[in-house]
């Protein structure tokens, strides 16, 4: 098991080495002068070239590639200018180090990644397993509908929405705004509120579909046939033997779903102007922030390909044929 | 009085399908009683029945077991009776024993499902059981999950879990169909022998004439949800009464006796 | 020279780690067989799941390429041929299923399903699909119809037929009847019966059903983890079986006589046949057999004519009694 672990980061790192190499030749494929963004607009020819040279974008690309890799593993320099590891480069726009500034907005990623999802799996699987419970009743009926609806509506109009109803007409809310959870609870919880709820309704809707097929599949099984033979209570049977092998593979895609977004969620944190590491991401765009654009995607290819690990891990816990050779 | 009495059983399902239709049969204590038809014969629709497992379907008739009308006791009682007093063996063990658990915990759950033990106690009593049913090094196997026995060992699991609390009756449905040939002889070998120790009721549901010829004390040959037939095992099988017996009995390509050069076939009732 | 020969027949699959999919072994599934079928003559192959009598059936018909060792079907080596090249053979060589709806595509109609063949092989039918439904006891108005409007029986039919169709000189049957009712098992074996006396087929009958394999062949094979044991025709292998596992096997077969059936000795074997990934040494089934002894776990015991045509690979075969 520990050997397998060590094979599957090592897996790991090299699909992350495959998705850096890829992003940097977009980087530098890409018609817009890495230089000319770094400098700023008016500027001359000498500072370019300057420029080039601390940037190191005289150099063959390998070497260029070879130096980005050096960077991440033991920190490098720009010139006079010390970049510690593990070195993503500075933002063209301001200064700051790559690195500083994903770990500075981690946290509001984190706590929106991780609420939601405790919220929509809390919604979602009740609703599934609901659902699946009382198949065919309204209840069913009206859980599906819901989810229906919690996938197609597209999450800026929700985001917008809610923004609008619940803090510019109720003003029940206030504007989410970036609150540590250490300084202030309260307004961390009210700011959180509205994101949560919205990327929860979409994931929320998803999982309540896949756990109601999966529990409805399950409870068809020969096994639960067996536990009510075996004359155990009814609560018993759907617990034991019907729930706990429909849930797998909702683990299976919970582990993507959470690993994908801590490497920010886009959209949401873009509307409700919350500074997390998708918000950073959608400003690195809009002004062509080269590093930050190549640190983002590579902070987030992390998450992804991290949690599959995790995910692999957990499977082999939970289900004892994996486990065994 | 039978243990088990069944009369103008009927079972009907949604689709409009009468699997079982005006069904009697009876099960004395502690002999066999063979249940032999082709598939669509009802005769697994029955047993569910007798169990109170079928859902989405309308059951009527009469089922006496030791003196009660199973078909108006409540789902609570029905519950009580269900891995106590009646178990039941299923055709394939690999899809009815739950892969997440350890084989003990599923022998140890039926125990405590109908008596005060503690985990450690009911723990104990599923080693010996799988002891009784011969899984050899039964201590250390007992932790052991379904798919790492064999196909056999895990039929023998699903009759330790039958008998844990000494049924009157146990129903087996098809319980070697899905064998290899030397492994059904151990598990109808096992069956034999738990039966003579125990004194335990069997309700053997089959489509294998010699599987019944072995095994069972009377018989009752169905098809299309009714009874055809029905007697003492040596009678039906040496004077049956019915040209679809007959049929049953020697369609069947034996590896003894004369062969035929072509196989007589059966005629439908 | 027999229609199909077999010599040292060997397949190994390489066995791979669940998780990290690494090759951790390799299990031998077929190990060293010699088989023979003549003209007109059916071979049955029987013995228990795991035995290898499958994966034989499909080195025979190259749906699978041996690990060494060579299948000449007259005459010629079919091993080592390329799709290409085996087209021409597959037009004498054919197969039927275990399972006859799964075997049948459910989108095609039987007349489609039945013209198939010829198209795969390019060539113009040399009979209507009526009349090879009649010839296997279907009625011409099925020709329109789906696959899931037919019994199980009467889609094994179509599964003969289209096997039949290409006018094959062999054909073999995977388990063809062991997914059918004993009543629709007997109308299968007699149609099989009579299609080889009409069309002087060849038949490999692969089936763990030993009634089964009695009423169809004449000559028997029975395998044991990956090898033959024993082999010869029909009536010495029923009669006068000489290696212990057949004993064993054929004693194990519960007959329908009540009588007879409880006054019988009955050799039953102890425990499951070992893995194949890690096969016993010597003789593969010394674990189980009651005649083991020393020399059984060193030395690997060859097949051996015990009498004309009757094989046995076995250090202690049965005495014959005559």
């Amino acid at each position: 098991m520990i050997l397998y672990t060590a094979r599957r980061l090592v897996g790991a790192a090299g699909i992350l080495l495959v998705i850096c190499a890829l992003t940097f030749a977009v980087f530098y494929l890409m018609p817009a002068d890495p230089a000319q963004g770094a400098c700023g607009k008016a500027c001359s020819p000498e500072r370019i070239a300057q420029i080039r040279a601390t940037l190191g974008l005289d150099q063959p690309l390998p070497t260029q590639f070879a130096a980005y890799l050096g960077g991440i593993v033991a920190g490098r320099t720009y010139g006079s200018l010390e970049c510690g590891f593990p070195c993503l480069g500075f933002s063209f726009q301001t200064n700051q180090p790559v690195w500083d500034a994903l770990t500075s907005r981690l946290p509001t990623s984190v706590s929106i990644a991780a609420g939601a999802a405790l919220l929509w799996l809390l919604v979602g699987c009740t609703a599934g397993v609901v659902a699946a419970l009382r198949r065919g009743t309204v209840w069913d009926r009206a859980a599906m509908i819901a989810a229906l609806g919690g996938v197609s509506l597209p999450i800026y109009l929700t985001a917008l929405l809610s923004q609008y109803v619940l803090v510019v007409q109720l003003g029940w809310l206030p504007y989410p705004r970036e609150v540590a959870l250490t300084d202030d609870p309260v307004g961390w919880f009210q700011s959180m509120l509205m994101p949560w709820c919205t990327l929860a309704m979409l994931y929320a809707g998803v999982y309540a579909r896949i756990t109601r097929s999966e529990v409805l599949e399950n409870l068809g099984r020969d096994y639960v046939r067996t536990a009510r033979a075996k004359g155990l209570p009814e609560v018993t049977v759907l617990r034991r033997h019907a729930l706990r092998p429909a849930l797998m593979p909702v683990v299976t895609i919970f582990g993507m779903d959470l690993g994908a977004l801590l490497g920010g969620a886009l959209i949401t944190e873009s509307v409700y102007g919350l500074p997390g590491v998708g918000k950073l991401a959608a400003d690195a765009i809009n002004s062509a922030d080269q590093p930050v654009i190549l640190g983002v995607t590579l902070f987030a290819a992390a998450f992804v390909v991290l949690a599959n690990v995790a995910v692999d891990l957990v499977y082999a816990l939970l289900d004892p044929r994996v486990r065994t050779v | 009085m039978s243990l088990l009495s069944v009369r103008g059983l009927t079972v009907d399902f949604p689709s409009g399908v009468r699997a079982v239709d005006g069904l009697d049969l009876d099960v004395e204590a502690g002999r066999v009683l063979g249940v032999v038809g082709e598939s669509g014969s009802g005769k697994s629709v029955t047993s569910l029945a007798v169990l109170g497992l079928l859902r989405n379907a309308r059951v009527s008739g009469e089922i006496r077991f030791a003196g009660q009308d199973l078909l108006s006791l409540g789902p609570k009682a029905m519950r009580a009776l269900r891995g106590d007093r009646m178990a039941m063996v299923f055709q394939d063990p690999l899809s009815c024993l739950n892969p997440y658990y350890p084989v003990a915990f599923q022998i140890a759950e039926a125990y405590r499902a109908h008596r005060r033990a503690s985990r450690k106690a009911a723990h104990a009593l599923a080693v010996s059981m799988l002891e009784r049913v011969g899984i050899p090094e039964a201590r250390r196997r007992a932790r052991s999950y379904p798919h790492e026995f064999s196909g056999g060992m895990r039929q023998r699991v699903m009759i330790a879990m039958a008998l844990c609390l000494e049924p009157d009756l146990l129903v087996a449905d098809e319980p070697t169909t899905a064998l290899d040939v030397t492994v059904q002889a151990q598990v109808l070998d096992l069956l034999r022998d738990l039966r003579e120790r125990s004194g335990t009721a069997i309700m053997l549901i089959t489509h294998d004439m010699g599987v019944v010829a072995g095994l069972a004390d009377d018989v009752v040959v169905m098809h299309g949800g009714k009874r055809v037939e029905a007697g003492p095992v040596r009678e039906v099988f040496h004077s049956p009464v019915t040209a679809y017996t007959r049929g049953l009995l020697d369609c069947v390509p034996r590896v003894d006796g004369p062969l035929p050069h072509r196989l007589p076939t059966v005629e439908v009732p | 020279m027999s229609l199909l020969e077999t010599t040292d027949l060997v397949k190994r699959y390489p066995v791979r780690h669940r998780l990290t999919r690494r090759r951790i072994g390799e299990v031998s599934a077929v190990d060293g067989v010699d088989l023979a079928v003549d003209r007109g003559e059916t071979l049955g192959l029987v013995g228990e799941s795991g035995c290898g009598k499958s994966t034989v059936g499909r080195l025979l018909t190259r749906l699978d390429t041996p690990t060494s060792g060579t299948v000449r079907f007259d005459g010629r080596d079919i091993g080592p041929l390329r799709e290409d090249e085996l087209r021409p053979v597959r037009r004498d060589l054919q197969i039927v299923f275990q399972d006859p709806f799964s075997s049948l595509n459910p989108r095609h109609t039987v007349r489609q399903l039945l013209s198939a063949p010829f198209r795969y092989q390019g060539l113009e039918p040399t009979e209507p699909v009526e009349d090879l439904l009649k010839r296997v006891g279907l009625k011409p108005e099925h020709a329109s119809r789906y696959p899931h409007e037919f019994s199980g029986g009467q889609a094994q039919r179509i599964g003969i037929a289209r096997a039949l169709a290409l006018r094959p000189r062999l054909v073999l049957c995977d388990e063809p009847v062991s997914a059918l009712d004993v009543s629709v098992q007997a109308q299968i074996l007699n149609l099989l019966r009579d299609l080889q006396d009409e069309l002087g087929l060849s038949y490999v009958f692969i089936a763990h059903d030993l009634g089964a394999v009695r009423q169809v062949s004449t000559r028997v094979a029975v395998m044991y983890l990956g090898v033959v044991v024993e082999s010869a025709d029909r009536d010495a292998l029923f009669g006068r079986a000489a290696h212990p596992y057949t004993h064993a096997l054929l004693s194990a077969v519960p007959v329908p006589n009540p009588d007879v059936e409880r006054g019988r000795e009955r050799i039953v074997l102890r425990g499951d046949p070992p893995s194949p990934l890690n096969p016993p040494s010597g003789c593969r089934f010394r674990t189980r057999c009651p005649k083991a002894a020393d020399v059984c776990a060193v030395e690997r015991p060859v097949l051996r004519e015990i009498a004309p045509g009757h094989r046995v690979a076995c250090h202690f075969p049965e005495e014959r009694t005559p």
